[in-house]
């Protein structure tokens, strides 16, 4: 399985430009709302027409503005998840499934029949889809795309619109489904976590603009961008500056840092995630002194917001086990904490 | 009392419904995936409805009367459409489209588009879409459409007497069998005629509402 992107699109606000490949994988498409990442989807399907570049899927031309090709959505077999499942309310499950698999009838019912029962909905076949919980209208949307035959699956927001339980049953349901597309799928997503857990390779996209494809571990351990930081879930961002080969002055904590990489010249920010600052009892190299300005409980850990003593420096989050901060809060002796060079996330923009 | 008005009314009623059903649709369909001119497009579907009837009547006898050139062009094969019964019914179809249209455009643009999206990226034809798909989530506001059309069509008088004139037992329908009536004098058939009217209609308006309630699984569904 092999898809090849390269599209531009002028929307109301920006232009969206998106460059990138997949093959044999899941690859995430990270972003806020609004930011143009559906519009990726609905190009790729055959909804939504780009302006101008070109789309090929197991070489196949789906669309290339320079030869004048667009095929239909119908030319096209891909599989699109909805955010709202979009099954036909006017039919059965059963109906929604046999409406669109194609082939004689036989062959028409046995399709029918398999993904019913693969997706556990046989009792819900006679059902409508508004008397179905939304996990159940995710499952029988999932089974209407296999039985239709497309070649690569397209996953909107799949879990956006569900609760934390169910949520998590249906993603570990999902590892099935994307078996029969020999794992490969685009899922689009805001939840940084679900793209972590899901994807193999990922790309944030801000404002329409996809940025660098990484594999998503190194995505989350090195973001590069801001937008990229911030959408992984990075709480802790300061303006930043180099002073010397290895050390920053983050200027929003009041902070001169030692880094473990090379700083570039034109750094701009630097982050550290909320749960990688560590407690300590005196000073030394990355360690301050800090002052409390918010201790938050939440369920299972402490959200304790510090500056720098003596200063008005931006708080930072720091997040960290009941247990630990509990143990220094019954010591009431100074607090100092440790910044690890290697945790240190270096943006150049 | 004679019942040709009765026949000719129901049949012309008829008729129109038939080209108004389809060509409503149509036009409804047409302009909700207009992206320019949507508003121009509308207002020209949809201006016989405010008009009054005999400014409509006038302009279609302009249009297609002897005088005109597509009247002219039309003699050559013998068809000459004023005060003949197929001009009652173009009369009828002419104002009573407005209603069919709006009532399906309304129904269209209330269906939720990733239905259609996800139809055609299932490979769901154009054709199916709108059959299997459209038609049925929309029906409530189509049946709607045709009920009101029709009643519109059995009650249409100005566009029709300018038209089609009032020929009994040719081109006079019930509406215009009124008015002839009452111009001479004979009120109780008027009132026959008016009963008659106000009866058909109730009985159709009331049909659409017990039918809408009873076959629409639609108002249920979008939650």
């Amino acid at each position: 399985m092999e898809l090849t992107v390269s599209i531009r699109k002028q929307l109301r606000s920006f232009e969206l430009v998106a460059d990138f490949a997949v093959q044999d994988e899941v690859f995430a498409l990270l972003g806020a709302s609004g930011c143009g990442k559906s519009m990726t989807l609905k190009c790729i399907a055959g909804i939504e027409t780009p302006d101008s570049g070109r789309i090929v899927l197991n070489g196949r031309v789906l669309y290339d503005s320079e030869l004048g090709i667009d095929l239909s959505p119908q030319q096209r077999h891909i599989g699109y998840l909805f955010q709202n499942y979009a099954l036909f309310p006017n039919m059965t499950i059963k109906e929604n499934i046999g409406f669109v698999a194609s082939g004689p009838a036989s062959e028409r019912s046995a399709k029918v029949q398999e993904n019913l029962e693969r997706f556990g909905l046989k009792e819900l076949a006679d059902a409508y889809p508004h008397e179905l919980s939304g996990g159940q209208q995710q499952r029988a949307a999932f089974a209407r795309i296999l039985a239709a035959d497309s070649e690569l699956l397209l996953l909107d927001e799949p879990f956006s619109a569900l609760d934390g339980y169910l949520k998590w049953q249906l993603e570990l349901e999902l590892g099935d489904v994307l078996k029969s597309y020999h794992g490969t799928a685009l899922l689009v997503s805001h939840d940084r976590g679900e793209v972590y857990r899901l994807a193999g390779k990922a790309a944030v996209i801000k404002q329409g603009r996809l940025e660098q494809v990484h594999t998503t571990k190194d995505l989350f351990k090195n973001p590069e961008t801001l937008a990229a930081t911030l959408l992984t879930g990075c709480k802790n961002i300061s303006q930043a500056k180099q002073v010397a080969k290895q050390r920053i002055w983050a200027e929003d904590w009041a902070l001169e840092l030692a880094v473990a990489a090379g700083v570039p010249e034109n750094i701009r920010y630097a982050g550290i995630r909320a749960h990688f600052l560590e407690l300590r009892s005196q000073a030394g190299e990355n360690t301050y002194p800090m002052e409390i300005v918010q201790i938050i409980e939440d369920v299972f850990s402490y959200l304790v917001m510090i500056r720098r003593q003596g200063t008005s420096a931006k708080p930072i989050r720091w997040e960290l086990p009941k247990a630990v901060w509990e143990e220094y809060s019954s010591r009431k002796t100074e607090l100092y904490v440790y910044i690890p060079p290697e945790k240190i996330i270096l943006m150049q923009q | 009392m004679e019942i040709s008005p009765l026949i000719i009314t129901l049949e012309t009623a008829g008729a129109a419904t038939v080209v108004t059903f389809f060509a409503g649709i149509g036009l409804a369909l047409m302009v909700v995936r207009m992206n320019r001119f949507k508003g121009l497009a509308d207002a020209i579907i949809t201006l016989p409805m405010v008009l009054p009837p005999t400014v409509v009547g006038f302009f279609l006898l302009l249009l297609l009367g002897k005088r005109s050139s597509l009247g002219r062009f039309l003699l050559q094969w013998d068809i000459s459409l004023v005060f003949t019964w197929k001009a009652a019914v173009i009369a009828a179809v002419v104002v009573s489209l407005p209603l069919m249209y709006r009532t399906a455009r309304g129904a269209f643009e209330q269906l939720d588009p990733n239905i259609i999206h996800a139809a055609r990226t299932l490979g769901v034809s154009e054709w199916r879409i709108f059959w299997h798909i459209l038609v049925p989530n929309a029906r409530a506001g189509i049946l709607a459409g045709v009920v009101l059309s029709f009643t519109r069509a059995l009650g249409e008088f100005g566009a029709t007497i300018m038209f089609a004139g009032n020929i009994p037992g040719k081109t006079q329908t019930m509406s215009t069998a009124i008015y002839a009536a009452v111009q001479a004098n004979d009120y109780e058939l008027a009132f026959d005629w008016a009963m008659v009217i106000v009866v058909f209609s109730l009985v159709f308006v009331m049909l659409m509402n017990w039918w809408i309630a009873h076959t629409d699984k639609g108002a249920a569904l979008w939650n």
